[in-house]
């Protein structure tokens, strides 16, 4: 069978051989980790404990904010030093729970299902779920309780597990594959059985072979992709696995299947099986201007400048800092946000990955479209974007646009599509509060 | 320490393709062609691409210099123009003139749209077909390839003094030498004379006369391979450009052979090869879409000849891919791919 894949898409650098055959190491526990109650899309957690009270590693110390929202628990065991905000992945502020670490990681008591689970009810699986604060681990953190409720009209029959870590630099998924593929299948079998479907598909893109025979090992059924960006975008890996096409402005449930990342798998089956909750993650901390690259397991709250001074990064001679993958990551101005459960990457890059230089006119060269994975005209709605132009920007189909970053990567001219399709995407979500007030 | 950290937009990676050195691979694709040229003809060929570069150059210096603009030689789109226009004309020409083709070029066709990226038509074929109207003798006077004796294509060549006076062949006055084009032959003395033409091994390598870029069907060949295997250009517009030349030529050749010259002789004289593959596929003026592209070199390769064999111009290449120019806002409107998540599901079908 060849490789499945999608149409467009692009070819970039990547960047993963420093790190792909790095084990994971855990990195210590920081003296102090800053656990922000929003780590999720979707309403932030509420704090439930106070500035003094001892907590122990796994033990809740957010409450979930509403439906689409998520648990946060102790990654460290220790004292609440307060609840205030500091510096965010997204620019702007987030509220953490600060917590001194006393060293001595004591764990909260959780029930584990064991192998019961098999036994267990699907409502009761999907609330520990829910109470363990999964949420997606590829990046976008979506609770993960709020996939396995599809509405009982979109029936789900099959669950792909998302391995194709197409991001370049990241190899957290890479080696989550490699040292845990018996938990990727056991969680994969768990969503199964909570989604009560009968087909379930792991897919991993080609270059990560290693991976493949150590899931097939394992028990799976493996569907081998194609290396290409953005095959690990939700839309491109159903359209690759199934040739199922999930309908404009519609979610992967309105044909049939629930897509979770591997590290979600695993987070499963540790909250399902062995009652703990999601507290830590693998982060792959890399990029030019990191001496000793490696697949951190690291708290999450930890700062990210403990990570960079782990890995003997140079933060004085490096231009870009960036949490995620260099595609869709987000650029940072300090090391100070802390990890979240999102967080699968950080990348510190020399000047050489910068590029100042004001961009050339658009030569009409079409190479944005060929790249689109949404089979969009990047450019169209670029230029819509910057007019503010709502009706351009909805008739360019601004709203499917997934923000993969193919165009911008391919453009020639260096134009910043990605950016200038923000502004196009806000004007159109903007205008549409508005016709809906004036209702 | 924090200050320095530069914050954009993702994405952080990018591919390391540029305008400017699309802009120089094309080229140097053309420069084997240019090169073939100067052998042929000589100095007056060299003189021809020398003047309209530099023309062309600072043009698009003193047009920037004049809209405020930061100027952008380096990015190679003058040059460019100033090579594709060289090609598109007769050696000899002179100097002046050249200065004129480059000014409608690069400032009529190109600048006052707003510059780089903003012109619906080609410069270079706009710079080509002002000339060509504004001046029809000097852009129809053809000097003789190297090695020509007193025949060229089995008809008498012309010799010309300094001031432009028909003189004796041989005698000291001679200045230049011209000759029918291939093209030439066919519009005004029909297919019988360039029949054993067309068989011959001339018209690919290139040793005839014409325009500096129409003579080696080879090399211009090879230039576009070259620009394949690179993916500057796709296959669409060329191959439909081409091909629909060549079908056209079959079918004509086919009604009635003692009147229209075959597919070989179409495809390798004249400006179809360099027109298929360098000037109808300039971004700018050509369509976005694969789809469009194809409808778009069709549209090329069927104006051509049309023009070639019933209108009054014995080429018709540039005229072609001018008309075609103005149609590509509404081909690309026509084209569109369609967007992701409109395709029908297939519910169960695709499980195995």
């Amino acid at each position: 069978m060849r490789d499945a894949t999608f149409a467009g898409g692009i070819h970039p650098s990547y960047n993963k051989d420093r790190t792909s055959a790095l084990g994971t190491s855990p990195l210590a526990a920081p003296e102090r980790v800053y656990v922000p109650l929003s780590q999720h899309i979707g309403a932030p957690a509420k704090p439930c404990v106070e500035k003094g009270d001892e907590v122990a590693i796994g033990q809740m110390i957010g409450e979930p904010g509403g439906f689409v929202s998520a648990p946060i628990h102790s990654s460290v065991s220790g004292k609440v030093a307060g609840i205030e905000p500091r510096a965010g992945a997204m620019g702007i502020p987030v509220q953490c729970v600060v917590i001194e670490n006393d060293g001595e990681d004591r764990r909260s008591e959780h029930d584990g299902a064991g192998d019961a689970w098999e036994e267990t009810p699907a409502d009761e699986l999907k609330e520990r779920i829910r109470m363990a604060g999964i949420v997606g681990m590829g990046g976008a953190a979506f609770p993960t309780h709020v996939k396995l409720s599809p509405p009982p009209d979109k029936p789900i029959d099959t669950l792909i597990l998302n391995g194709a870590e197409c991001e370049p630099y990241l190899t957290a998924d890479h080696r989550t594959m490699l040292e845990r593929a018996t938990d990727v299948v056991a969680g994969a079998r768990i969503l199964a059985r909570i989604l009560g479907v009968a087909r379930t598909v792991v897919a991993v893109e080609s270059n990560k072979p290693d991976a493949i025979q150590a899931l097939d090992g394992a028990g799976a059924e493996i569907r081998t992709l194609a290396v290409k960006y953005p095959q690990g975008a939700e839309k491109q890996i159903i359209d690759a696995c199934l040739q199922r096409q999930v309908p404009s402005g519609g979610l992967p449930m309105d044909v049939g299947v629930v897509v979770q990342n591997v590290g979600t798998a695993v987070a499963v089956a540790d909250a399902v099986i062995r009652g703990r909750p999601l507290t830590e993650r693998i982060v792959t901390v890399t990029g030019d201007a990191v001496g000793s690259p490696a697949n951190l397991l690291v708290r999450v709250g930890t700062p990210v400048g403990e990570l960079l001074a782990a890995c003997d990064a140079d933060l004085d001679g490096a231009a870009k800092l960036v949490l995620g993958g260099p595609m869709m990551g987000f650029a940072q101005t300090t090391p100070e946000p802390p990890v979240t459960k999102g967080t699968s990457g950080v990348l510190l890059l020399t000047g050489k990955h910068v590029d100042t230089r004001p961009p050339a006119p658009c030569i009409r060269c079409g190479r944005c479209a060929r790249a689109c994975p949404m089979r969009l005209v990047p450019t169209e709605i670029g230029r819509a974007g910057l007019a503010r132009d709502v009706e351009a920007s909805r008739s360019a189909d601004a709203m499917d646009c997934v923000e993969c970053g193919s165009c911008a990567h391919d453009c020639p001219s260096r134009i910043p599509l990605v950016q200038q399709i923000r502004l196009a995407k806000a004007a159109v979500t903007e205008a549409a509060r508005r016709e809906r007030g004036t209702r | 320490m924090t200050n320095k950290l530069f914050v954009s937009s993702s994405p952080h990676a990018h591919g390391g393709a540029s305008s400017a050195r699309i802009m120089w691979t094309v080229t140097a694709a053309l420069v084997p062609a240019a090169a073939w040229s100067v052998w042929l003809f000589g100095i007056p060929a060299l003189q021809v691409i020398l003047a309209t570069v530099l023309f062309s150059a600072a043009f698009e210096a003193i047009s920037q210099r004049l809209a405020g603009k930061p100027t952008s030689l380096t990015d190679g789109s003058a040059v460019l123009t100033g090579l594709i226009l060289a090609l598109t004309l007769p050696p000899g020409l002179p100097i002046w003139i050249c200065a004129v083709g480059a000014f409608v070029a690069v400032v009529v066709a190109k600048a006052v749209f707003g510059g780089l990226g903003q012109n619906l038509f080609n410069p270079a074929m706009t710079g080509r077909v002002f000339l060509l109207i504004a001046f029809p003798g000097p852009l129809t006077r053809w000097l003789v390839p190297r090695g020509t004796g007193a025949q060229l294509f089995d008809q008498p060549v012309t010799a010309y003094d300094a001031s432009g006076g028909i003189v004796e062949l041989g005698s000291k006055a001679v200045d230049a030498i011209t000759a029918a084009t291939p093209l030439g032959l066919l519009s005004e003395r029909g297919a019988h004379a360039v029949a054993a033409l067309s068989q011959g091994q001339e018209i690919f390598i290139g040793q005839m006369n014409g325009s500096l870029g129409e003579t080696s069907g080879l090399l211009l060949l090879l230039g576009g391979i070259f620009l394949l295997i690179r993916r500057i250009v796709s296959w669409h517009i060329p191959v439909s450009f081409i091909g629909s030349v060549a079908i056209f030529a079959a079918i004509t050749y086919a009604v009635d052979p003692a009147h229209y010259a075959g597919p070989a002789f179409h495809v390798f004289t004249g400006g179809v090869m360099i027109g298929a593959w360098f000037m109808a596929t300039d971004y700018v003026t050509s369509p976005m879409f694969p789809l469009g592209k194809i409808i778009f070199g069709v549209g090329c390769g069927v104006l051509t000849m049309v023009i070639r064999l019933w209108a009054g111009y014995p080429e018709g290449v540039s005229f072609a891919v001018l008309l075609m120019n103005a149609t590509v806002p509404i081909i690309d409107r026509y084209t569109r791919p369609k967007k992701f998540g409109l395709r029908r599901l297939t519910k169960g079908g695709s499980d195995a």
